[in-house]
Order: structure tokens, then C-alpha cells, then sequence
């Protein structure tokens, strides 16, 4: 909710079919920062702004959830409905609605544009993306639209930030002028018949359509080559995420470093100089410096919903997703949760069937999130070499990468195993249907991908600052206090030495020593926590400074087996050691039930995969 | 023929839905795209592997994802 700038201040809301390229519109009216991509429901969000008019007054501008009509089949359909009937629960019915329509789909869009134009409150349309519908060959008359709607009709490129200043306009106008609409009520299919009718009225006229995004489907979606270039650029995104941040996240370290010795240079020795050097550059530096894979892996995401290609990918995923009683439509929740659970599980909202949604939030924290990839990188890193492997004279496929993939392939593996027990136990029933429109492919707007990009990197550095600051500041006092006798590990006369050797008790079974125990603690935050734990254990216990400024991957080396590190990353696969996500999930199930279930059944599965990698690794005397 | 039925890339009319196939929100959304009797339909593409399911089909200007199942509920006329 964006606070009234002025009393009396009037409000507009944005409405129209998913893929109308209202997100896009909304960030040119009101320079708000918003995720945009063009597959259904990515709106599910309230989001709002400020617009401001060509006579300086301020409008409230919500962009409501995209939707096919008054009549929901969804949860996010079903806030549309309401706000704009203005039953929503604290919040006023808009003074203007402003239809968003498809120019190159025109007929479709125009249904739900007539309904609301029904509804006799003050509207205006927006005509956007004509350039899209010139590229398809059409051409529109916006004045025979407008006077066959009986509405202002603007025509808009959001992207290019074209007609902006006329739809304002019309928007500060649209309230005065006299609501004369002569639409009376209409059934469902007269009201599709009409909508033909205007449209073929407005399109004066039309060449044979522009096939790109159809002869691009023809390779994307092929029945063979469809999921092999999917499986392809999936791989390709995790090993640019570890191999091309390789070189920013050396050079974000030489600079933790550098920052390390200056303090060290200027601060007398002692326990300030060691709070600032142990505490806060080991704990906050130890996971900045993954922000560069955090960034490349969102740019995949982002390009790939700007594209269009998500939706594509949710095809070629229903029929694997159906075996376990899902459908495509939990694909695009499950890949968003690649990057983190949160938006993943408020991307549920947009799936019709109650226990298909339960059921992907249920298995969304199992998607190997950005917060894992810390822990899996600084434990790869130091544990598996960096050599690639391959038929010989082809070794192009690296070992480090190959790992990675592996633990993202655990993740999907258990989850689709999880999503099976579930659909047969607990979120029983039929098997719900796949209906989702293909969005047309587009070259996403360079803008737009950067404020996605810069928007995610602020968010990950603010929890750096905030959340892991703390959590590192807390860990040091309690790792620092009491201080230990000479002759005695800082650690075990420390607080968080206390503790940790109790739950070690519980870990010693799947192979865990005391300082996993200890980062597993201040972890259950956030994953990326753990890192940062064990840095600053690590930097607190050691004896000199030498052997202080060691990298983190080689104090794991000296106090960690292989089998360790294995059956740690294979906790972190399953563990749900996220508090935003459990708030959450409750948010979102409206209550403890569920978000307690997704705690029990993750803690137990981590716990037995840990065990079971740790004695297989000795086992096979690794 | 049902729409399940009808080749790749050929027209057909929906003749008929037999809406009690499939649940209320599903038909609803099916009507909500335009799938609906009366409207031209194409098949675009079908799923990988065996199943050769998900369907998509072409209605108008847009491509729509929809099941074998629900498909199967609409009667078609190849148009020529």
C-alpha cells in the first residue's frame, strides 16, 4: 500500500487478460520496480504506485492480477473480482479502471474488456503493444474502437514508453466525463460474439499473420528436440552460474580480504578489531561474494520468463509432471523457486486446483534456491576437484559443475518423489487439468532486465546487511564468550560451543562433527547463514593470524572428510532452514498445519540422505 | 472426431463441448480462451514422448495449452 500523498487523492487500477503486458505498462506509468514477464499469473501481488498526471496531481495506479473475466477460477482471479467490485476488504473500489488490451489478440481481449466496461464505472482502454500487432500485420483503428466501446481508447507501447502521457491524460479525464455507456448486460457468449464483432469493426487491416513465434514453436516444442534444448539450456544455466562467476566472485574475495588487512592495520589488536575482522568481514564478506552466481542464475530466470519460453517450458514439462499428479502449471512456481521459494510460493496462487497448490508449495523448498548455492559452492569448491572429465581429448564437462547439477537433480528428484506421496495421501484427489495460454515470444526489454536483476542483487545484499550481519554478530559474541583458558579451544569454552556439542550428540549419527552442528544453528535463518558460521568459527578458533587469513575452503579441508562435506550438502538438499519461507508457506496456507508438516517431512528426509550419503561415502572408502 | 483426434495442423469447428467431462473451473477457463462450440481450433503441436500429451492447439491469435483429456470432451468438424 503506497501511503495518500494528498487527501482526496484518487485512485486507478489496471486490468486485463494475463499477458496484456500490464506489468510493463505499470513500471512506464509509475518508474515503480516490479518483476515483468509475459506467463499467466505472474501478477499475483497487490502492486501499487504512483502515477502522476499532466497536472501534477498524484493517482494511486494498481496493477491488478491478470484475469480472463469477473468470474474467477483462481485465487488471484478472485482478487481481481473483488477489488474491482470493490468487496475487497479494506480497500476501495478504483475510481478508473483501465483496460489493458493484447493489440495482436485483440478479439480475446476484448471479452473481458466488455465485461468490465458493463459494470458502468468510468473506464478507460488502453490499446497496448501496436507495435507487436503491426509486426503480425494488423493495423487498428482506435477511434472505431472507442466509439464502438463508447470508452477513450489510448493507443500504448509500454516498452518504448509510447502514449503514456495521452493514457494519463484520459485517466485524469476519465473520472469527469459523464459515464454514458450504452452497454447493457450481456451472457458470456453473446458478450465473445460482440467482441468479435468490434474487433473485426476496428482492424482495418490485416496481412497474413507474421509466423516467427509459430516456426519457433515448431523447434521449441517438438515432441524430441523440445526437452533436449530445454535439459541443454538448464545445464548450460548451472555451469555459467559456476563457471562464469568465478572471476567476479575472486576478485569480490581479494577485496573482503584487502578491506580485512586495512582493519587489521588501523584498529589496535584486540576484541573490537576482532569483531569487525571475525564477525562481521568473515561472516558478511563470506557470502557477498556469491552475489555474482546469484545474479547469473536470476538473468536466466528473467530472460526466460521475458522471452516467453517459461510457458514453454511448462509445456514440456506437463506430461513428466502429471505422472506425479501435478501439471505444467506448477512447473513455473517450481523453476521461480530455483531462484528463491518465496516468490515460487506466492506463484501458486495462480494454479486453480486447492491440493495441486498445496501440494507444489509443499515441494517448493525443495528446488535448490539461490541461498543453497553458498553452501554448495564454498564446500565444492574446497572438496571436489576442479578438473573436467569427459571421453578422452573431449574432457570438456567440469567435475565442479557436474556435482552442482547432480545436487539440483537430487533436489527435483526428491521433490517429484515427495509430490507423489503426497497426491496419493495427504492432498489426495483427481489429477487437475493443464490449461494455459503460450504467451508470443518476445525479446525482453534490456531496462526492464536490468531493474529485475538490480532489484534481486539489492535484495540478497540487504539480507547480507541485515540478517547475516546480525546472525554473525550474535554468533561471534557467543563464540568469543567466555574466553578460554590459555591452553583451551576458544570454542569449547565458548557459549555456542555449549550448545552446538549438544546437538552434535543428535548429528553424530549421519557423520556431522561440532562445527557442522554450529552452523546448522544460526542456518535455520537462512541457508547462506552456514557459510558465514563457519567462517567466522573457523576465524574465531584459530590460533594465529596466519593461519586466520586461510580461505574458508582450506580450513574446511583441514578440519572436514570428504564423507562430512558429502553428507552436508546433502542435508542442505533437504533442510528446511529458511524462516522467510516457513512464514510463508503459513501466510499462504493460512495456518501452522502445513508450514509444520513442510518442517517435520524435511527435517526427516535430510536427516536420513545426510546419514545414508556419510556411510555410503566411507563405505566406498572415499 | 473428437479434437484429440484431428491431425496436426488442420482446421476444424467445435460442434459441440460436453462440458460434464470435465470439472466447472476447467470448462470455465476452456470458455474464458474461447474454446467453445462454434469456435475454429487447430491443432498446433502435441506433448513429448508416448503420451503425446499436453495438446497445443491454435485459436484466433493465441496458442493455448489444454490436455488430451479435455479434448476429448469437444466434437469437431474438419473444415476443408
Amino acid at each position: 500500500m503506497i501511503a495518500p500523498v494528498s487527501p482526496g487523492l484518487r485512485s486507478a487500477a489496471l486490468v486485463g487478460n494475463p499477458n496484456a503486458g500490464k506489468s510493463a505498462l505499470f513500471n512506464a506509468l509509475t518508474g515503480a520496480r516490479q518483476k515483468i514477464a509475459n506467463y499467466p499469473g505472474v501478477t499475483v501481488e497487490r502492486k501499487a504506485g504512483r502515477l502522476v498526471l499532466p497536472s501534477g496531481e498524484a493517482v494511486e495506479l494498481t496493477d491488478l492480477p491478470g484475469s480472463y473475466g469477473l468470474n474467477p477460477t483462481s485465487p488471484d482471479e478472485e482478487v481481481t473480482r473483488k477489488v474491482i467490485l470493490g468487496e475487497f476488504p479494506g480497500e476501495a473500489a478504483p475510481d478508473v479502471l483501465v483496460v489493458v488490451l493484447d493489440a495482436s489478440n485483440l478479439e480475446q481481449h476484448l471479452v473481458f474488456a466488455l465485461e468490465v466496461i458493463e459494470l458502468g464505472r468510468p473506464v478507460v482502454v488502453a490499446l497496448n503493444m501496436v507495435d507487436l500487432a503491426e509486426r503480425d500485420g494488423l493495423t487498428i483503428d482506435p477511434a472505431a474502437l472507442a466509439s464502438a466501446l463508447s470508452v477513450p481508447v489510448i493507443p500504448t507501447v509500454a516498452v518504448r514508453r509510447k502514449g503514456l502521457r495521452e493514457l494519463a491524460l484520459a485517466i485524469a479525464e476519465a473520472e469527469t466525463r459523464t459515464v454514458a455507456t450504452r452497454r447493457g448486460h450481456e451472457f458470456a457468449p453473446e458478450r465473445r460474439l460482440t467482441a468479435r464483432a468490434i474487433a473485426q469493426g476496428a482492424i482495418v487491416s490485416e496481412t497474413a499473420q507474421h509466423r516467427l513465434h509459430a516456426r519457433l514453436d515448431t523447434v521449441l516444442l517438438h515432441p524430441w528436440a523440445g526437452p533436449l534444448i530445454l535439459f541443454a539450456l538448464l545445464f548450460v544455466v548451472f555451469q555459467a552460474v559456476f563457471a562464469g562467476a568465478t572471476p567476479f566472485a575472486d576478485a569480490l574475495e581479494a577485496g573482503v580480504g584487502w578491506l580485512g588487512d586495512g582493519v587489521r592495520a588501523v584498529l589496535p589488536k584486540g576484541l573490537f578489531r576482532d569483531l569487525i575482522t571475525e564477525g562481521v568481514l568473515a561472516g558478511v564478506g563470506s557470502v557477498v561474494v556469491f552475489l555474482p552466481q546469484i545474479v547469473i542464475l536470476f538473468f536466466f530466470i528473467l530472460v526466460m520468463e521475458a522471452t516467453g519460453y517459461m510457458a514453454r517450458a511448462a509445456f514440456l514439462m506437463d506430461r513428466m509432471m502429471a505422472g506425479v499428479g501435478l501439471s505444467g502449471r506448477s512447473f513455473i512456481p517450481l523453476l521461480s523457486s530455483f531462484a528463491c521459494a518465496i516468490p515460487g510460493i506466492m506463484a501458486t496462487r495462480s494454479i486453480a486446483d486447492p491440493r495441486d497448490r498445496l501440494t507444489t508449495i509443499l515441494i517448493a523448498p525443495l528446488m535448490t534456491c539461490s541461498a543453497r548455492l553458498p553452501v554448495y559452492a564454498v564446500i565444492i569448491a574446497a572438496f571436489i576437484p576442479a578438473r573436467s572429465i569427459g571421453p578422452k581429448g573431449m574432457e570438456i564437462i567440469g567435475l565442479q559443475g557436474l556435482v552442482l547439477l547432480a545436487l539440483y537433480v537430487m533436489g527435483i528428484v526428491g521433490a517429484m518423489a515427495v509430490a507423489l506421496v503426497l497426491r496419493s495421501s495427504v492432498t489426495k484427489g483427481n489429477a487437475s487439468g493443464f490449461i494455459m495460454e503460450l504467451p508470443k515470444y518476445q525479446l525482453p526489454g534490456f531496462k526492464d532486465l536490468a531493474l529485475g536483476l538490480y532489484q534481486r542483487a539489492w535484495i540478497f545484499l540487504r539480507r547480507a546487511g541485515t540478517i547475516i550481519f546480525m546472525v554473525s554478530v550474535v554468533l561471534w559474541l557467543l563464540l568469543s564468550f567466555p574466553r578460554a583458558l590459555p591452553g583451551e579451544s576458544q570454542i569449547d569454552a565458548s557459549i555456542a560451543g555449549k550448545i552446538a556439542n549438544g546437538l552434535a550428540v543428535v548429528v553424530k549419527p549421519i557423520g556431522f562433527n561440532r562445527d557442522m552442528a554450529l552452523a546448522l544453528i544460526p542456518a535455520m535463518a537462512a541457508r547462506e547463514v552456514a557459510v558465514s558460521s563457519l567462517a567466522t568459527t573457523y576465524a574465531v578458533d584459530a590460533s594465529d593470524e596466519e593461519q586466520e587469513a586461510l580461505k574458508l575452503g582450506e580450513q574446511l579441508k583441514a578440519h572436514w572428510t570428504l564423507p562430512m562435506a558429502l553428507a552436508f550438502l546433502a542435508w542442505f538438499v533437504f533442510a528446511p532452514q529458511c524462516l522467510s519461507t516457513i512464514a510463508v508457506a503459513r501466510r499462504e496456507t493460512n495456518g501452522w498445519k502445513w508450514p509444520g508438516f513442510m518442517l517435520a517431512y524435511l527435517f526427516g528426509l535430510a536427516y536420513i540422505f545426510a546419514g545414508i550419503t556419510y556411510w555410503s561415502a566411507v563405505a566406498l572408502g572415499l | 472426431m473428437t479434437l484429440d483426434l484431428l491431425p496436426l495442423g488442420r482446421s476444424a469447428r467445435i460442434l459441440a463441448v460436453d462440458w460434464a467431462l470435465l470439472a466447472d473451473e476447467e470448462g470455465q477457463r476452456l470458455r474464458a480462451l474461447g474454446i467453445d462450440a462454434g469456435a475454429e481450433i487447430a491443432v498446433a503441436h502435441r506433448g513429448i514422448f508416448g503420451g503425446r500429451d499436453p495438446l497445443a492447439v491454435t485459436i484466433g491469435r493465441m496458442t493455448v495449452a489444454l490436455r488430451r483429456s479435455h479434448a476429448r470432451a469437444m466434437q469437431v468438424e474438419e473444415l476443408a
